[in-house]
Protein backbone atom coordinates (compact mmCIF):
# COMPACT_ATOMS: atom_id res chain seq x y z
CA UNK A 1 0.00 0.00 0.00
CA UNK A 2 2.91 2.70 0.92
CA UNK A 3 4.46 1.61 -2.14
CA UNK A 4 1.36 2.39 -4.36
CA UNK A 5 1.00 5.81 -2.56
CA UNK A 6 4.32 6.45 -3.42
CA UNK A 7 3.98 5.84 -7.37
CA UNK A 8 0.61 7.89 -7.20
CA UNK A 9 2.70 11.03 -5.41
CA UNK A 10 5.71 10.72 -7.13
CA UNK A 11 3.32 10.83 -10.63
CA UNK A 12 1.14 13.83 -9.46
CA UNK A 13 4.36 15.73 -8.85
CA UNK A 14 5.21 14.72 -12.07
CA UNK A 15 2.38 15.51 -13.67
CA UNK A 16 1.89 18.85 -11.95
CA UNK A 17 5.68 19.93 -12.77
CA UNK A 18 5.60 19.16 -16.72
CA UNK A 19 4.69 22.12 -18.84
CA UNK A 20 3.98 21.70 -22.26
CA UNK A 21 3.42 17.81 -24.13
CA UNK A 22 4.99 14.47 -22.90
CA UNK A 23 8.90 15.44 -24.44
CA UNK A 24 8.92 17.93 -21.80
CA UNK A 25 8.47 15.36 -19.10
CA UNK A 26 11.17 13.52 -19.91
CA UNK A 27 14.21 14.91 -18.45
CA UNK A 28 12.14 14.90 -15.15
CA UNK A 29 10.96 11.40 -15.14
CA UNK A 30 15.26 10.62 -15.88
CA UNK A 31 15.52 12.37 -12.07
CA UNK A 32 12.66 11.24 -10.40
CA UNK A 33 12.39 7.84 -11.64
CA UNK A 34 16.15 6.37 -13.10
CA UNK A 35 18.27 8.43 -10.36
CA UNK A 36 16.40 9.16 -7.64
CA UNK A 37 13.75 5.77 -7.02
CA UNK A 38 15.51 3.44 -9.17
CA UNK A 39 12.00 2.21 -10.30
CA UNK A 40 13.82 1.64 -14.14
CA UNK A 41 17.03 1.98 -15.92
CA UNK A 42 17.97 4.89 -18.71
CA UNK A 43 18.03 2.14 -21.19
CA UNK A 44 14.20 0.84 -20.04
CA UNK A 45 12.93 4.43 -19.76
CA UNK A 46 14.43 5.00 -23.31
CA UNK A 47 12.27 2.14 -24.54
CA UNK A 48 8.98 2.77 -22.70
CA UNK A 49 9.71 6.17 -23.93
CA UNK A 50 9.67 4.76 -27.72
CA UNK A 51 6.93 2.55 -27.69
CA UNK A 52 4.92 5.37 -25.66
CA UNK A 53 4.84 7.24 -28.61
CA UNK A 54 4.35 4.77 -30.92
CA UNK A 55 1.21 3.13 -29.05
CA UNK A 56 -2.11 4.69 -28.78
CA UNK A 57 -2.51 7.54 -26.40
CA UNK A 58 -0.98 10.08 -24.55
CA UNK A 59 3.26 10.11 -24.35
CA UNK A 60 2.96 10.94 -20.69
CA UNK A 61 0.17 8.36 -19.78
CA UNK A 62 1.88 5.42 -21.63
CA UNK A 63 5.14 5.48 -19.71
CA UNK A 64 3.63 6.23 -16.53
CA UNK A 65 1.92 2.90 -17.00
CA UNK A 66 4.28 1.35 -18.22
CA UNK A 67 7.28 2.59 -15.19
CA UNK A 68 4.27 1.59 -12.80
CA UNK A 69 3.99 -1.75 -13.97
CA UNK A 70 7.19 -2.82 -13.97
CA UNK A 71 7.32 -1.77 -10.22
CA UNK A 72 4.20 -2.92 -8.81
CA UNK A 73 2.18 -4.87 -11.58
CA UNK A 74 -0.90 -4.24 -13.42
CA UNK A 75 -2.29 -2.06 -10.06
CA UNK A 76 0.83 0.00 -10.67
CA UNK A 77 0.15 0.93 -13.55
CA UNK A 78 -3.26 1.97 -13.18
CA UNK A 79 -1.64 3.83 -9.57
CA UNK A 80 0.74 5.70 -11.76
CA UNK A 81 -1.44 6.85 -14.60
CA UNK A 82 -4.16 8.54 -11.72
CA UNK A 83 -1.06 9.92 -10.17
CA UNK A 84 -0.28 12.26 -14.06
CA UNK A 85 -3.38 13.11 -14.59
CA UNK A 86 -4.85 13.87 -10.89
CA UNK A 87 -2.99 17.51 -11.29
CA UNK A 88 -4.30 18.08 -14.60
CA UNK A 89 -7.72 16.67 -13.40
CA UNK A 90 -7.73 19.32 -10.29
CA UNK A 91 -6.08 22.36 -12.08
CA UNK A 92 -8.53 22.60 -15.51
CA UNK A 93 -11.09 22.10 -13.32
CA UNK A 94 -10.86 25.31 -11.37
CA UNK A 95 -9.47 27.37 -14.12
CA UNK A 96 -12.34 25.80 -16.52
CA UNK A 97 -15.31 27.02 -13.56
CA UNK A 98 -13.09 30.60 -13.18
CA UNK A 99 -13.04 31.13 -17.18
CA UNK A 100 -16.46 29.96 -17.36
CA UNK A 101 -17.46 32.90 -14.96
CA UNK A 102 -15.87 35.35 -16.58
CA UNK A 103 -16.41 34.43 -20.15
CA UNK A 104 -18.56 37.30 -20.43
CA UNK A 105 -16.60 40.18 -20.05
CA UNK A 106 -15.33 42.43 -23.02
CA UNK A 107 -11.77 41.95 -21.89
CA UNK A 108 -11.52 38.45 -21.69
CA UNK A 109 -13.63 38.14 -24.92
CA UNK A 110 -10.68 40.09 -26.78
CA UNK A 111 -8.02 38.31 -24.88
CA UNK A 112 -9.29 35.14 -26.32
CA UNK A 113 -9.91 36.07 -29.78
CA UNK A 114 -5.84 37.48 -29.37
CA UNK A 115 -4.86 33.73 -28.06
CA UNK A 116 -7.35 32.30 -31.06
CA UNK A 117 -4.76 33.42 -33.24
CA UNK A 118 -1.99 32.35 -31.52
CA UNK A 119 -3.01 28.77 -30.95
CA UNK A 120 -3.08 28.63 -34.96
CA UNK A 121 0.44 29.51 -35.43
CA UNK A 122 1.72 26.96 -32.26
CA UNK A 123 -0.97 24.14 -34.37
CA UNK A 124 1.17 24.89 -37.53
CA UNK A 125 4.29 25.37 -36.20
CA UNK A 126 3.57 21.60 -34.48
CA UNK A 127 2.43 20.06 -38.23
CA UNK A 128 5.55 21.26 -39.24
CA UNK A 129 7.99 20.05 -36.73
CA UNK A 130 5.96 16.74 -37.04
CA UNK A 131 6.31 16.74 -40.71
CA UNK A 132 10.53 16.60 -41.04
CA UNK A 133 10.03 12.86 -38.84
CA UNK A 134 7.09 11.08 -40.56
CA UNK A 135 7.27 12.04 -43.76
CA UNK A 136 10.31 10.56 -45.02
CA UNK A 137 9.94 9.47 -48.67
CA UNK A 138 7.48 9.87 -51.63
CA UNK A 139 5.08 7.27 -50.67
CA UNK A 140 4.48 8.69 -46.96
CA UNK A 141 4.44 12.44 -48.42
CA UNK A 142 1.42 10.72 -50.40
CA UNK A 143 -0.21 9.52 -46.89
CA UNK A 144 -0.32 12.91 -45.70
CA UNK A 145 -1.21 14.46 -48.85
CA UNK A 146 -4.47 12.63 -48.80
CA UNK A 147 -5.02 12.22 -45.06
CA UNK A 148 -5.01 15.97 -45.19
CA UNK A 149 -6.89 16.30 -48.20
CA UNK A 150 -9.74 13.86 -46.85
CA UNK A 151 -9.86 15.63 -43.18
CA UNK A 152 -10.61 18.90 -44.48
CA UNK A 153 -12.98 18.14 -47.43
CA UNK A 154 -14.97 15.06 -46.05
CA UNK A 155 -17.27 14.49 -43.00
CA UNK A 156 -15.95 11.43 -41.82
CA UNK A 157 -14.43 10.36 -38.39
CA UNK A 158 -10.58 10.18 -37.80
CA UNK A 159 -10.83 6.70 -36.96
CA UNK A 160 -11.24 5.45 -40.45
CA UNK A 161 -8.09 7.55 -41.73
CA UNK A 162 -6.46 5.77 -38.76
CA UNK A 163 -7.46 2.35 -39.78
CA UNK A 164 -7.09 2.78 -43.75
CA UNK A 165 -2.85 4.22 -43.07
CA UNK A 166 -2.05 1.39 -40.84
CA UNK A 167 -3.05 -0.92 -43.31
CA UNK A 168 -1.53 1.10 -46.24
CA UNK A 169 1.59 1.03 -44.25
CA UNK A 170 1.38 -2.93 -44.19
CA UNK A 171 0.98 -3.52 -47.72
CA UNK A 172 3.38 -0.55 -48.83
CA UNK A 173 5.77 -1.98 -47.04
CA UNK A 174 5.24 -5.21 -48.20
CA UNK A 175 4.74 -4.31 -51.59
CA UNK A 176 8.30 -2.78 -51.56
CA UNK A 177 10.04 -6.09 -49.94
CA UNK A 178 8.39 -8.20 -52.68
CA UNK A 179 10.18 -5.84 -55.31
CA UNK A 180 13.10 -6.17 -54.56
CA UNK B 1 -26.30 9.56 -17.49
CA UNK B 2 -26.17 9.09 -21.15
CA UNK B 3 -24.31 11.92 -21.61
CA UNK B 4 -21.14 10.41 -19.01
CA UNK B 5 -21.42 7.53 -21.27
CA UNK B 6 -21.12 9.03 -24.51
CA UNK B 7 -17.96 11.04 -23.18
CA UNK B 8 -16.59 8.13 -21.90
CA UNK B 9 -17.11 6.34 -25.25
CA UNK B 10 -15.98 9.38 -27.46
CA UNK B 11 -12.60 9.83 -25.08
CA UNK B 12 -12.31 5.72 -25.48
CA UNK B 13 -12.28 6.00 -28.92
CA UNK B 14 -10.03 9.38 -28.86
CA UNK B 15 -7.54 8.07 -26.48
CA UNK B 16 -7.46 4.26 -28.64
CA UNK B 17 -6.95 6.14 -32.37
CA UNK B 18 -4.63 8.84 -31.66
CA UNK B 19 -1.56 8.09 -31.95
CA UNK B 20 1.62 10.26 -31.16
CA UNK B 21 0.66 12.24 -27.86
CA UNK B 22 -1.57 15.37 -27.02
CA UNK B 23 -1.83 17.36 -30.23
CA UNK B 24 -3.08 14.24 -32.02
CA UNK B 25 -5.71 14.34 -30.14
CA UNK B 26 -7.21 17.54 -31.61
CA UNK B 27 -8.68 16.07 -34.88
CA UNK B 28 -10.77 13.50 -32.43
CA UNK B 29 -11.47 16.57 -30.47
CA UNK B 30 -12.75 18.69 -33.13
CA UNK B 31 -15.01 15.79 -34.57
CA UNK B 32 -16.49 15.03 -31.38
CA UNK B 33 -17.60 19.10 -31.10
CA UNK B 34 -19.11 19.07 -34.68
CA UNK B 35 -20.90 16.07 -34.23
CA UNK B 36 -22.28 16.37 -31.01
CA UNK B 37 -22.32 19.84 -30.71
CA UNK B 38 -21.03 20.20 -27.47
CA UNK B 39 -18.73 22.66 -28.41
CA UNK B 40 -17.66 25.00 -31.31
CA UNK B 41 -13.77 25.43 -32.72
CA UNK B 42 -13.42 28.66 -30.80
CA UNK B 43 -14.11 26.79 -26.88
CA UNK B 44 -12.08 24.39 -28.15
CA UNK B 45 -9.02 26.51 -29.51
CA UNK B 46 -9.31 28.34 -26.24
CA UNK B 47 -9.26 24.79 -24.60
CA UNK B 48 -6.14 24.07 -26.24
CA UNK B 49 -4.31 27.61 -25.48
CA UNK B 50 -5.56 26.92 -21.79
CA UNK B 51 -4.06 23.30 -21.78
CA UNK B 52 -0.54 24.57 -23.12
CA UNK B 53 -0.55 27.42 -20.30
CA UNK B 54 -1.14 25.14 -17.26
CA UNK B 55 1.04 22.14 -15.92
CA UNK B 56 0.40 18.64 -16.72
CA UNK B 57 0.31 16.81 -20.22
CA UNK B 58 -1.52 18.70 -22.90
CA UNK B 59 -3.69 15.71 -24.13
CA UNK B 60 -4.98 14.92 -20.94
CA UNK B 61 -5.79 18.85 -20.12
CA UNK B 62 -7.60 18.77 -23.27
CA UNK B 63 -9.54 16.05 -22.18
CA UNK B 64 -10.27 17.54 -18.85
CA UNK B 65 -11.09 20.53 -20.41
CA UNK B 66 -13.40 19.00 -22.87
CA UNK B 67 -15.35 16.95 -20.27
CA UNK B 68 -16.00 20.01 -17.60
CA UNK B 69 -17.26 22.05 -20.83
CA UNK B 70 -19.41 19.13 -21.36
CA UNK B 71 -20.90 18.36 -17.54
CA UNK B 72 -18.68 19.93 -14.91
CA UNK B 73 -16.33 18.22 -12.63
CA UNK B 74 -18.10 14.20 -13.59
CA UNK B 75 -17.45 15.27 -16.90
CA UNK B 76 -13.81 16.27 -16.44
CA UNK B 77 -13.40 13.30 -14.53
CA UNK B 78 -15.38 10.93 -17.18
CA UNK B 79 -13.46 12.12 -20.07
CA UNK B 80 -9.79 12.15 -19.07
CA UNK B 81 -10.74 8.37 -17.40
CA UNK B 82 -11.85 7.50 -20.37
CA UNK B 83 -8.95 8.90 -22.56
CA UNK B 84 -6.18 7.32 -20.15
CA UNK B 85 -8.08 3.82 -20.32
CA UNK B 86 -7.31 2.37 -23.78
CA UNK B 87 -3.66 3.30 -23.08
CA UNK B 88 -3.47 1.54 -19.71
CA UNK B 89 -5.20 -1.79 -21.40
CA UNK B 90 -2.88 -1.16 -24.64
CA UNK B 91 0.49 -1.20 -22.66
CA UNK B 92 -0.26 -3.58 -19.64
CA UNK B 93 -0.70 -6.13 -23.21
CA UNK B 94 2.34 -5.10 -24.93
CA UNK B 95 4.59 -5.04 -21.39
CA UNK B 96 4.14 -8.66 -21.57
CA UNK B 97 5.91 -8.78 -24.95
CA UNK B 98 7.74 -5.77 -24.78
CA UNK B 99 10.57 -7.15 -27.06
CA UNK B 100 8.15 -8.83 -29.51
CA UNK B 101 6.41 -5.65 -29.55
CA UNK B 102 9.31 -3.71 -30.36
CA UNK B 103 11.16 -6.18 -33.47
CA UNK B 104 7.41 -6.91 -34.64
CA UNK B 105 7.30 -6.68 -38.69
CA UNK B 106 3.94 -5.42 -38.97
CA UNK B 107 3.87 -3.02 -35.93
CA UNK B 108 6.57 -1.23 -37.65
CA UNK B 109 5.15 -1.68 -41.28
CA UNK B 110 1.68 -0.01 -39.87
CA UNK B 111 3.41 2.95 -38.62
CA UNK B 112 5.15 3.57 -41.65
CA UNK B 113 1.32 4.80 -42.41
CA UNK B 114 0.40 5.64 -39.29
CA UNK B 115 3.23 8.44 -38.97
CA UNK B 116 2.24 10.35 -41.74
CA UNK B 117 -1.30 9.72 -41.58
CA UNK B 118 -1.75 11.48 -38.00
CA UNK B 119 0.51 14.55 -39.15
CA UNK B 120 -2.18 14.79 -41.73
CA UNK B 121 -4.88 14.82 -39.47
CA UNK B 122 -3.21 17.49 -37.22
CA UNK B 123 -2.84 19.16 -40.52
CA UNK B 124 -6.55 19.20 -41.77
CA UNK B 125 -7.90 20.72 -38.23
CA UNK B 126 -4.82 23.79 -38.27
CA UNK B 127 -6.56 24.47 -41.93
CA UNK B 128 -10.14 24.45 -39.96
CA UNK B 129 -9.04 26.50 -37.07
CA UNK B 130 -7.37 28.89 -39.52
CA UNK B 131 -10.21 29.23 -41.72
CA UNK B 132 -12.10 29.53 -38.70
CA UNK B 133 -10.36 32.36 -36.86
CA UNK B 134 -8.59 34.04 -40.06
CA UNK B 135 -10.85 34.50 -42.61
CA UNK B 136 -14.88 34.04 -42.85
CA UNK B 137 -14.78 30.95 -45.29
CA UNK B 138 -16.98 28.43 -43.49
CA UNK B 139 -16.94 24.73 -43.45
CA UNK B 140 -20.44 23.64 -43.64
CA UNK B 141 -21.04 20.00 -42.70
CA UNK B 142 -23.11 17.93 -45.05
CA UNK B 143 -26.55 17.39 -43.09
CA UNK B 144 -26.99 13.53 -41.76
CA UNK B 145 -27.77 11.53 -45.23
CA UNK B 146 -26.63 14.17 -47.66
CA UNK B 147 -23.18 12.61 -48.42
CA UNK B 148 -19.77 13.57 -46.55
CA UNK B 149 -18.21 15.94 -48.52
CA UNK B 150 -18.46 19.80 -47.01
CA UNK B 151 -19.54 22.77 -48.71
CA UNK B 152 -17.76 25.75 -47.75
CA UNK B 153 -19.29 29.39 -48.13
CA UNK B 154 -18.03 33.11 -47.16
CA UNK B 155 -20.03 34.66 -43.80
CA UNK B 156 -19.37 38.15 -43.26
CA UNK B 157 -18.54 41.28 -45.56
CA UNK B 158 -14.28 40.92 -45.25
CA UNK B 159 -12.85 37.66 -46.16
CA UNK B 160 -9.78 38.43 -44.09
CA UNK B 161 -9.39 39.19 -40.63
CA UNK B 162 -6.08 41.59 -41.41
CA UNK B 163 -5.41 42.07 -37.91
CA UNK B 164 -5.21 38.35 -36.75
CA UNK B 165 -3.46 37.65 -40.36
CA UNK B 166 -0.81 40.69 -38.61
CA UNK B 167 -0.47 39.02 -35.23
CA UNK B 168 0.01 35.57 -37.17
CA UNK B 169 2.66 36.84 -39.41
CA UNK B 170 4.63 38.48 -36.40
CA UNK B 171 4.21 35.72 -34.01
CA UNK B 172 5.37 33.21 -37.70
CA UNK B 173 8.09 35.12 -37.46
CA UNK B 174 9.55 34.82 -33.91
CA UNK B 175 8.30 31.10 -32.67
CA UNK B 176 10.52 29.84 -36.12
CA UNK B 177 13.08 32.39 -37.14
CA UNK B 178 14.11 34.62 -34.02
CA UNK B 179 16.75 33.80 -31.70
CA UNK B 180 16.73 33.13 -28.52
CA UNK B 181 13.11 34.36 -28.91
CA UNK B 182 11.99 30.94 -30.73
CA UNK B 183 12.89 28.88 -27.78
CA UNK B 184 10.40 30.26 -25.15
CA UNK B 185 7.92 28.55 -23.50
CA UNK B 186 4.16 28.91 -25.73
CA UNK B 187 2.79 30.52 -22.59
CA UNK B 188 4.92 33.31 -23.48
CA UNK B 189 3.28 34.13 -26.77
CA UNK B 190 -0.10 33.25 -25.73
CA UNK B 191 0.36 35.70 -22.94
CA UNK B 192 1.57 38.40 -25.57
CA UNK B 193 -1.52 37.11 -28.04
CA UNK B 194 -3.89 37.91 -25.20
CA UNK B 195 -2.32 41.47 -24.64
CA UNK B 196 -2.66 42.13 -28.24
CA UNK B 197 -6.09 40.75 -28.50
CA UNK B 198 -7.20 43.17 -25.43
CA UNK B 199 -5.12 46.28 -26.67
CA UNK B 200 -6.72 46.26 -30.22
CA UNK B 201 -10.16 44.77 -29.15
CA UNK B 202 -10.04 41.26 -31.60
CA UNK B 203 -13.30 40.48 -30.96
CA UNK B 204 -14.97 43.38 -31.72
CA UNK B 205 -16.53 44.06 -28.73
Amino acid sequence: MKELWELFWTFAKMGAMTFGGGMAMLPILQREVVDSKHWATEEELMDYYAIGQCTPGIIAVNTATFIGQKYRGWLGGIVATLGVVFPSLVIISILAGLITNFSHLAWVKNAFAGIQVCVCVLIFNAVVKLLKKSVVDRRTAAIFLLVLAGGVFLSISPVWFVITAALAGIVLKNLEVRGK
Amino acid sequence: MMVYLKLFWEFFKTGLFAIGGGMATLPFLKNIGETTGWYTYGDLMNMLAVSESTPGPIGINMATYVGYTVSGIPGAFIATIGEVTPSIIVILIVAMMLKKFRDNKYVNQAFYGLRPASTGLIGAACVAVVLEVLTSIESVKPAAGEGIVNAFRIAGDSLLNWRGLALAAVLLVLTNWVKPVKNWHPIVFIGISAVVGVAFGFAGV
